[in-house]
């Protein structure tokens, strides 16, 4: 029987191309060779392990997210137009931002609503005129993306931010190679390894003009109590920069300093990890303790970057999300390469009365929830909570967007009876600075639970090394 | 380096080698109550031991008696006391999280293991646990912690500032251990010559592990300002003052030379070495070891004050 979901690794009977070897290999050894693997894995990653629960918030309390030791396989030609696609999200994205914060002219060319934006929570009016570097405002942005088919891909939302989770890319390989070595021998896997040294260089192709030679560049965390303290440290350690908090910097005059050994050193491009609000007590929040009082005048007046620039989170809210396939057209004249998933907003009266008609059948998600809160399932929800939600709709359509569900496709994934299909979706990371760069690879998040299409880490999801083959 | 950075080495290794100092402490409070009184008791040693700690205050209104029981909790497994053994670990773990980068996995794992152990240690019921062992556990766990400093640690500023705060912690510790028992090594004491006070310096040098040390370098018998000028004026005991004065003025010294730039640190390190150096221990004894002590660890505390205000704080 065919599934209505794609599976990556079989077309029928038959391997696909991309899997060819990766079979091959895995049908040479016996199955105690992998469970030999997968206890090893087990052993190296309780000493990782440890390393990651002694970061969390609460002394030992942190779970290890399950990581899966099959590789998600891509062929370079697949993982080329996805690049492409990811690259010019990213440009549009980008050039929205400045646009909005500056002439707006897609909204005066009634592209997009006014409102959508300037009513937006995550819209800045402190940053209004102001000019980062290079014209950037998200300097990483990952692009969390679903496949339906052999040639179709689906963009679920995208991460202006400060898109968390690439360390487990990283630390993925890293036991993979350890594990397999004999395997990365015979199958040409493009390194990703490079991820780091590349964020390094993006930092440093948007220092700011008043920056006299090589800038220094620090990362900005909450600190060590933050649940994502691993991946700060990890990525200040690995580029080989200073993991600051905020009370290690200061505002004199029209510069940003770190408290060192030697005195004040200047700070030129900080890649923070902190949210909008927090940044700058004086600015956003006043009862902010994370962030550094001043910072914002300075980075007005040039003194200092900050990556990603205050107030690129509007371009990823899920209601400007619709607009993407618009900016792009609008921005860059160009067709969009990767497709959005259909939505239907609620803030208008047709497309309002189709999704209450076929609220069985949709996913429908807050505009400005995250991380899988205050979601309805259609067909995974009773009578009685559709009726509930469809009250909540009713009450502020335009707080509503609405999907169908979609087919997730299936990569094989080792579970207790051996390799059996699981849904899978994928998170790029793509740096914008002088050059657009996308690292060959990503974080490839799968639902354990069999049938599962949820691969939320909170809900039992894992992680899987992301190969892209090299041709 | 990062001036926080800098501060959390530098706390990290005072508070390792103050839970280390808390242990000996209560090791010489343990075998001096040992000791059959002329009056047919026994002697109490607890209260001079939680003077020395600077505590005496806060435990009697908490505990009232001082009595080992309620000593080694207050010293050992008070939560709410921030000198105890304890605390002393969570705080070294919790200042070498936060640099976690700037440690190696061993430093780190040293200090992660004596924290973890230690939760275990209080499950264990305490009738199945003595005070001895206690000692044992927390002078192995905190050399465990050096010693995989001086094994794996890059010899750079980091390596400096933890070595200081060992220095700048021990000295005061070691005057505060000699205090305790101060009047022993006065030649005006009745008791001196005594079969008595006889023991208690073997102790005192006991619980500085520095009793077989003593012989080696002053021979046969003991005397009291050989003790004193032991502990105090020599400079190859690893814990005497003029050695961690020594200790942090020459750490402060290779600051220097790297950052090139002398801080009024340097200065004070150098004055108290100065005068450490030129000390006679028979006027030390003279004008009073008590006093002596008490002044010591005032300088070290301004010393300690200095350190912080020329690197730790960053200079604005």
């Amino acid at each position: 029987m065919k599934s209505r979901f794609f599976n990556e690794m079989y077309d029928g009977d038959t391997v696909r191309p991309a899997y060819a070897n990766l079979t091959q290999w895995i049908d040479g050894h016996p199955p105690e060779h992998f469970e030999l693997k997968r206890k090893e894995a087990e052993t190296i990653f309780r000493r990782i392990g440890i390393t990651f629960a002694v970061y969390g918030s609460e002394e030992t309390s942190e779970r290890l997210i399950p990581f899966d030791m099959m590789p998600r396989v891509f062929t370079e030609t697949e993982w080329r137009k996805l690049e492409r696609g990811v690259k010019q999200r990213a440009r549009a994205l980008n050039a929205f931002l400045w646009d909005i914060y500056h002439r707006r002219e897609i909204v005066r060319a009634g592209r997009i609503p006014g409102d959508l934006i300037w009513r937006n929570e995550a819209f800045e009016p402190a940053v209004v005129g102001t000019s980062p570097a290079r014209g950037v405002y998200s300097h990483v942005v990952g692009v969390d993306l679903v496949r339906t088919g052999l040639d179709e891909f689906f963009v679920l939302e995208d991460n202006c931010r400060t898109p968390s989770g690439v360390s487990y890319m990283l630390e993925n390989r890293e036991i993979m190679m350890r594990l397999f070595p004999d395997l990365f021998r015979s199958s040409r896997i493009l390194p990703v390894d490079d991820y780091p040294q590349a964020l390094r260089r993006t930092f440093a192709s948007v220092a700011p003009e008043k920056c006299a030679g090589e800038p220094t560049i620090a990362v900005l965390t909450p600190g060590s109590f933050n649940s994502a303290y691993y991946e700060h440290s990890f990525l200040a350690d690995q580029m080989g920069v200073e993991l600051v908090e905020g009370p290690d910097l200061f505002v004199d005059g029209d510069f940003v300093y770190m408290r060192t050994t030697r005195g004040p050193q200047r700070v030129d491009v900080i890649y923070r990890r902190i949210d909008d609000p927090f940044i700058d007590p004086l600015c956003f929040r006043p009862d902010s303790l994370l962030g550094v009082p001043g910072l914002m005048n300075v980075y007005r007046s040039g003194g200092v970057q900050i990556c990603s620039a205050p107030g690129a989170g509007v371009a990823d809210d899920k209601a400007i999300y619709t607009y993407v396939p618009e900016m792009i057209r609008f921005y860059l004249g160009e067709e969009p390469i990767l497709n959005n998933v259909p939505t239907w907003r609620c803030s208008e009266p047709d497309e309002l009365k189709y999704v209450l008609e076929h609220l069985g059948e949709l996913v429908v998600k807050e505009v400005h929830g995250s991380g899988g809160y205050g979601m309805l399932v259609g067909p995974a929800s009773t009578k009685e909570e559709i009726d509930a939600y469809a009250a909540r709709i009713r009450h502020d359509p335009g707080d509503f967007i609405a999907q169908p569900t979609l087919a997730l496709s299936t990569s094989p994934t080792f579970v207790d009876q051996g390799l059996a299909p699981r849904h899978v979706d994928l998170r790029p990371y793509c740096l914008v600075g002088e050059t657009v760069h996308l690292t060959p690879g990503g974080l490839t998040r799968v639902a354990m639970r069999e049938g599962s299409l949820v691969v939320n880490s909170s809900q039992g999801g894992g992680v899987k090394d992301t190969w892209v083959l090299a041709e | 380096m990062l001036s926080r950075t800098a501060e959390n080495l530098y706390w990290t290794a005072r508070y390792v080698e103050r839970a280390d100092c808390t242990a000996r402490l209560l090791e010489m409070g343990y075998r001096m109550q040992l000791i059959p009184t002329a009056d047919g008791g026994f002697a109490s040693e607890w209260e001079s031991v939680l003077t020395a700690a600077g505590a005496r205050g806060d435990f009697a209104e908490r505990y009232g008696d001082a009595v080992e029981r309620n000593v080694v909790s207050f010293l050992v497994f008070d939560a709410a006391n921030p000198s105890s053994i304890k605390c002393c670990l969570a705080s070294a773990r919790n200042n070498a999280r936060a640099v976690r980068t700037a440690l190696t996995t061993e430093v780190w794992e040293a200090l992660n293991r004596a924290y973890l152990e230690f939760q275990e240690l209080e499950r264990t019921p305490r009738s199945e646990l003595s005070l001895p062992q206690i000692c044992d556990w927390t002078k192995r766990h905190a050399a465990e912690v050096r010693g995989a400093h001086e094994n794996t640690q890059l010899e750079n500023e980091g390596y400096r500032f933890f070595n200081m705060g060992h220095a700048v912690e021990r000295g005061d510790n070691t005057a505060r251990l000699l205090d305790v028992k101060y009047y022993v090594l006065l030649p005006t004491s009745d008791m001196v010559g005594g079969g008595i006070d006889n023991y208690q310096w073997t102790t005192l040098l006991r619980a500085l592990s520095a009793h077989r040390a003593y012989h080696w370098a002053y021979g046969g018998d003991y005397a009291p300002s050989r003790i004193a000028h032991f502990l105090i004026l020599n400079r190859a005991c690893p814990r005497s003052l003029v050695h961690c004065v020594n200790a942090a003025e020459d750490h402060l010294t290779e600051l220097s030379r790297v950052t090139g730039q002398r801080t009024e640190a340097n200065d004070a390190a150098a004055a108290l070495l100065a005068e450490l150096a030129d000390a006679e221990i028979g006027d030390i004894v003279h004008d009073g070891l008590h006093e002596f002590l008490g002044r010591f660890v005032a300088r070290n505390a301004d010393l300690g004050q200095k350190i912080a205000d020329s690197y730790l704080f960053g200079k604005v």
